[in-house]
């Protein structure tokens, strides 16, 4: 047996009846299955109104509005890029809605979902993908860190903050976002052994899209990633990335259990990335067609609006007005895109540090100054 | 009251006052708490202050670098021990991309106050990595400031100014002058953090220095006067930002100017200087800026490192190059 298909058969162990990525997984927390049926898991009950489910597929609804107005607008050349969300809506808007108000969550870069559940204007964070700024939201006032580009590096910034909850005996955790490809960083690493060692109120949530660009899981690790947890000895469990009740379940347990000094929790959500890594890639150069229709099946607002429809839940109506309000906010993002006003030049120079040295002053002077010489003439 | 006191010492004491003075400082690094360091910088401070002021962390540091980031960001002052200047390198990213940058990509929302204490240089024949000096790679990037001290009473001074000052500081200890002796008087007014100091006048050489260069450039002056040659020594102290008005003062004077340091000179700060030095007193200059420093390889193994390190003779060597230009 070669070593490749070793790893192979460590990572998918039952390969049976579905694709590749899809083999039966007895450990995958699941409420709502693909058909949206509602089921019960002995470890993650949960209790939810019919409005609490009306609010969380008018999330999804308008959180992927949100992502495909912006890789339009991508196209039409009115950003730089898009890193778009597709697919893994369920697993973001659940780990957003399981969060309290103290709460602060570190994301990566795709974590357009997690930002519409803190609130933050998507505006705030197309206008980092057209090069207006680094993020324009408030990471304090929302809760929400800015994006962080560098693979897995928020992890740590996670973890430290969480010891700083410690210290300041906050009721509070941080929920750290990552992706299959970051838990190969040594950083990522790191940030599990420090949070273990001082019980650090801090949930590692790692959305396992099964790409790092075009590098399949398979290539990150010999292990299903939720058991790489038991290693730094804190739980790992694996949830249907694309059931968005199961996400919210499981990272309420994980968030109240680091609130109440149990420490970290690993969480896996199994998703897959529908979409490119970004506007600039070709999903086509790395992966079959087949996957993308096998994995189309479990889509997550799919799966939810059968749930509401078999209930009686939701109706038409509802649906009909979710839809309408998606255009109102697609029609927000694309004038609110393109009036966005050009930053000043002078903006470079002007939060660098907080307190400014002398040589960085003058350069800014030298740049006004240089400017102005040709308004002059 | 002023007392004599090591160089180390006053560190152990300038971070105890710092600790006393804010509730938010936390210090951070490997060995620093049960041992007190292995320089035992930070004696004594764990079993005064407690573990979680005094971490003795997991051994990692991107890992510490990291976690201050977050530590920060709850309103806390990290001091992060970094034990060997070579050892920086798996916190470099944690340090370039996130602490340097994270006022600026928030717009000042974030403000980033933690102190990187790094025992940096060489001469006290250490294996690889423990003898080497980043000035360089940090003070080229924006977002990070970067000080050298020198004496006892700079180290008292400057770890307190650094661990109050709102923007992350890069602290470098010259580790071979840990145990030099010096004057601390906890009730003088230090000079300011980031600004540079004459410490000996002269008129016929400016010869320019920081962090353990300083002794050696003081020791050449010393030789020098014997041979009638005035040397003005100036400790620079502060390396990003750069304090050369006090440089342009005396070299409009001399006419000529030598940079010396422990790092390799090609891109060194002795680069940087030169090139401004030039730019500023340009009509003053009598000879060309010449530099003294490490050679461009990696640092040599402890038998070899005093044909490495810049010393008193080839101090003296590039004040003869520059009066007989």
């Amino acid at each position: 047996m070669s070593v490749l298909s070793r790893t192979t058969e460590l990572v998918d162990p039952v390969p049976g009846d579905g694709a590749p990525h899809l083999p039966a997984q007895p450990d995958l927390v699941q409420l709502l299955t693909p058909e949206g049926e509602r089921v019960e898991h002995p470890d993650y009950a949960l209790d939810v109104s019919a409005e609490e489910l009306r609010a969380l597929y008018r999330d999804l609804v308008l959180v992927r509005r949100w992502d495909v107005e912006a890789t339009a607008l991508q196209r039409q050349g009115e950003l730089g890029l898009w890193a778009s969300l597709q697919g893994q809506e369920a697993a973001q808007v659940g780990a957003g809605r399981a969060m309290a108000a103290g709460d602060m969550a570190f994301p990566t870069y795709r974590e357009h979902g997690v930002a519409w559940t803190r609130e933050v204007d998507p505006l705030h964070v197309i206008s980092m993908f057209r090069g207006v700024d680094q993020g324009g939201w408030d990471p304090v006032a929302t809760g929400f860190n800015l994006y962080t580009v560098v693979i897995g590096a928020q992890t740590l910034h996670a973890t430290g903050y969480a010891m700083g909850l410690q210290r300041d005996g906050a009721d509070a955790a941080a929920l750290a976002f990552l992706g299959d490809g970051a838990t190969s960083q040594g950083e990522v690493n790191e940030a599990m052994i420090w949070a273990a060692t001082f019980a650090a109120p801090v949930v590692f949530f790692c959305q396992n899209n099964q790409y790092a660009i075009s590098a399949p899981i398979e290539r990150q690790s010999r292990v299903p990633l939720y058991q790489r947890a038991s290693g730094f000895g804190f739980p790992g469990v694996r949830v249907d990335g694309n059931d968005v009740l199961a996400v919210l379940a499981v990272t309420r347990a994980a968030l109240a259990a680091a609130r109440e000094g149990s420490g970290p929790t690993f969480i896996e959500a199994f998703t897959y990335r529908m979409g490119a890594h970004t506007t600039s890639d070709d999903p086509s150069r790395y992966r079959l067609a087949g996957e993308l229709e096998e994995w189309a099946l479990r889509d997550p607002i799919a799966r939810l609006k059968a749930h509401l429809s078999r209930t009686g839940v939701a109706d038409r109506d509802f649906f009909d007005a979710v839809d309408a309000e998606g255009d109102e906010l697609a029609v927000r993002i694309r004038t609110g895109t393109r009036g966005m006003p050009e930053p000043a030049g002078t903006e470079i120079f002007d939060h660098v540090y907080a307190e400014t040295t002398p040589e960085l002053a003058q350069q800014r002077a030298e740049f006004v100054a240089y400017h102005a010489s040709f308004e002059e003439a | 009251m002023a007392d004599t006191t090591t160089l180390g010492k006053a560190l152990n004491l300038g971070l105890r006052r710092a600790m006393e003075d804010d509730a938010k400082v936390v210090l951070m690094g490997e060995d620093i708490g049960r041992l007190g360091g292995v320089f035992r910088i930070t004696d004594g401070l764990q079993k005064d202050f407690g573990e979680q002021r005094v971490v003795d962390t997991p051994l990692g540091e991107a890992g510490i670098l990291g976690t201050a980031v977050g530590l920060a960001m709850r309103g806390y002052r990290p001091v992060c021990e970094i034990q060997f200047d070579g050892f920086v390198f798996p916190a470099y990213n944690q340090i370039v991309t996130q602490v340097a940058k994270l006022h600026a990509r928030s717009r000042g929302r974030l403000p980033m106050p933690i102190v990187i204490r790094i025992p940096f240089g060489g001469g006290i024949g250490a294996v690889e990595h423990h003898s080497e000096s980043p000035e360089a790679y940090f003070a080229h990037t924006a977002g990070l400031k970067v000080v050298a001290v020198s004496t006892p009473a700079d180290a008292y001074w400057g770890i307190q100014q650094a661990i109050a000052h709102p923007d992350p500081v890069v602290f470098l200890e010259p580790k071979r002058r840990y145990w030099e002796k010096g004057v601390v008087d906890p009730d003088a007014t230090p000079g300011p953090l980031f600004g540079s100091r004459v410490v000996r006048g002269g008129d016929d050489v400016t010869v320019l220095a920081y962090g353990p260069m300083v002794k050696t450039a003081l020791q050449a002056a010393e030789v020098a006067a014997g041979e009638g040659r005035s040397l003005e020594v100036v400790d620079l102290h502060a390396l990003s930002p750069l304090d050369l008005d006090p440089v342009y003062d005396s070299v409009r004077r001399t006419g000529r100017c030598v940079v010396v340091h422990e790092a390799p000179v090609t891109l060194g700060l002795g680069a940087e200087i030169a090139a401004r030095v030039t730019e500023a007193c340009f009509h003053s200059l009598e000879a060309p800026v010449l530099r003294v420093g490490g050679y461009d390889t990696p640092y040599p193994p402890a038998k070899l490192e005093e044909d490495y390190l810049p010393d008193l003779d080839r101090v003296l060597d590039a004040v003869d190059r520059s009066l007989g230009f």
